[in-house]
């Protein structure tokens, strides 16, 4: 096994970085952790994403893999006889899993970024109900996909769960910002007990940041406007 | 073993890229499918029904069981229908291939039309961002009849069908030479390799027809 020929360019906070990293721990692979300093952009970050220029970058016998989701499925492939598996085994299955994992970025982060960006009450009111609503479909989505199983991947974490599950601790951030529960046990009660479960997995566990620090980070990220 | 044509159905339109590629994949595939052509403004009960999410085409039906998304709906029939692979076996190169599909639906596609058409910081810095973004793709070409090397792949479904059949229709139509010979040989030799693979050309739709639409669109994204 190469483990020493892994690296990971990344930050603590990143969401997008996080996800390669539950990877790895599913897996078991060792690899050298190249934490970005905030507000700057390494060498070798510039040299192994020229495209985007951002984190996550796998880079693996010095071949950079770049793009989050596309970094775990790589994890999967390269390490198919490692761990368990990250991706579904049956094409139809695989493909919902990506399906949901899509929608996560392309419409429900959005929309809770953008509850970060509003300017005023009513941008920030319609923000919350766009994140209201689409965690509802996340929530049926989570009721198919899991099959009365604890993950939506079944027994153990998969694919969709890091994907929608390594937003849980900026998820908890937003809620303390808009002083609004968006993850709500009434409302999403099976996505309520998940987040749970998934932040004591044992791949996860280590990596979650704590929502203080994770808050005060927010708030050179996002500063609010002066009075 | 055949496959019915029912078991098999594709919501499209004939002018987006994104349900054309579906089609060239069951076609390389061999694989019989019934197609409905969909309004996309006047969507219909069925569309919704199936897409209640995105709303959008294409929308893959196979067995009852729905897909949406055109590059999951291609990895599935991959994974389904295993003659002429459209993906790599090889872990590295397939993250290359779906890293550049990204690309091309999320980069390329809006910088250079909708940006160009827009053109806010004017039309040559529009044309230049256009081109610095084409010039990743003309370096991946580089020594290679596709893509996928040999013969095409997942990457030349996708650009193949979101550049030189949907950009540069509209390129064409709005009198702008965006892929000169001189500057993306490469390109072009790709574009010329495509126009010979018989899935790919029984798939375009027809030019006229096309730049007529796309011209269409971009009326509507100026007067947006």
């Amino acid at each position: 096994m190469v483990t020493g020929d892994v690296k990971l360019i990344g930050s603590w906070a990143s969401v997008f970085v996080m996800r390669a990293r539950i990877a790895l721990n599913l897996k078991s692979i060792s690899y050298e952790f190249l934490q970005e300093t905030y507000g700057t952009k390494s060498e070798l970050l510039l040299k192994s994403n020229p495209v985007h220029k951002k984190m996550p970058v796998l880079i693996h016998a010095d071949k950079p893999v770049c793009e989050s989701n596309i970094i775990v499925q790589y994890i999967d492939e390269a390490w198919s006889s490692y761990g368990p598996s990250i991706l579904p085994s049956q094409p139809y299955d695989r493909a919902i899993a990506r399906f949901w994992a899509a929608y996560v970025d392309d419409k429900w982060f959005i929309a809770l970024r953008s509850i970060l960006t509003a300017r005023g009450e009513e941008e920030k009111k319609a923000a919350i109900a766009e994140v209201e609503e689409r965690t509802d479909h996340l929530e049926k989505a989570f009721i198919d996909c899991s099959n009365g199983k604890p993950f939506f991947n079944g027994d153990h974490i998969g694919y969709l769960d890091i994907a929608l599950g390594s937003f849980l601790g900026w998820w908890r951030v937003v809620e303390l910002d808009a002083n609004h529960i968006l993850l709500d046990e009434t409302k999403t009660p099976s996505l309520f007990k998940w987040a749970e479960r998934f932040c004591n997995d044992p791949a996860v566990k280590p990596l979650m940041p704590e929502t203080t620090k994770l808050a005060e980070f927010a708030r050179k990220l996002f500063p609010k406007p002066q009075a | 073993m055949a496959n019915k044509e029912k078991d098999v159905k594709l919501l499209g339109f004939w002018a987006s890229p994104f349900s054309r590629r579906v089609e060239m994949a069951l076609k390389l595939k061999g694989v019989s499918y019934e197609y409905l052509e969909q309004d996309i403004v006047d969507k219909s009960a069925l569309l919704l029904e199936l897409n209640p999410v995105f709303k959008k085409v294409p929308v893959l039906v196979h067995n009852g069981k729905i897909l949406a998304e055109s590059h999951l709906i291609l990895e599935y029939i991959d994974q389904t229908w295993k003659s002429n692979p459209i993906l790599p076996q090889d872990p590295y190169e397939k993250a290359m291939a779906r890293f550049w599909a990204k690309f091309v639906d999320e980069q390329v596609g809006p910088v250079c039309f909708k940006s160009v058409v827009k053109a806010e910081k004017g039309i040559e810095i529009a044309i230049e961002e256009a081109q610095e973004l084409i010039t990743f793709l003309e370096k991946e070409l580089t020594g290679k009849d596709f893509f996928g090397g040999k013969t095409i792949g997942f990457l030349d479904l996708v650009a193949g069908s979101m550049i030189p059949f949907c950009l540069a229709r509209s390129w064409e139509g709005m009198e702008i030479d965006m892929i000169p010979e001189e500057k993306f040989p490469e390109l072009n030799r790709w574009i010329r390799n495509l126009n010979d693979i018989e899935v790919v050309s029984e798939c375009i739709p027809h030019r006229e027809k096309q730049i007529e639409h796309m011209m269409k669109v971009v009326e509507r994204i100026k007067l947006a």
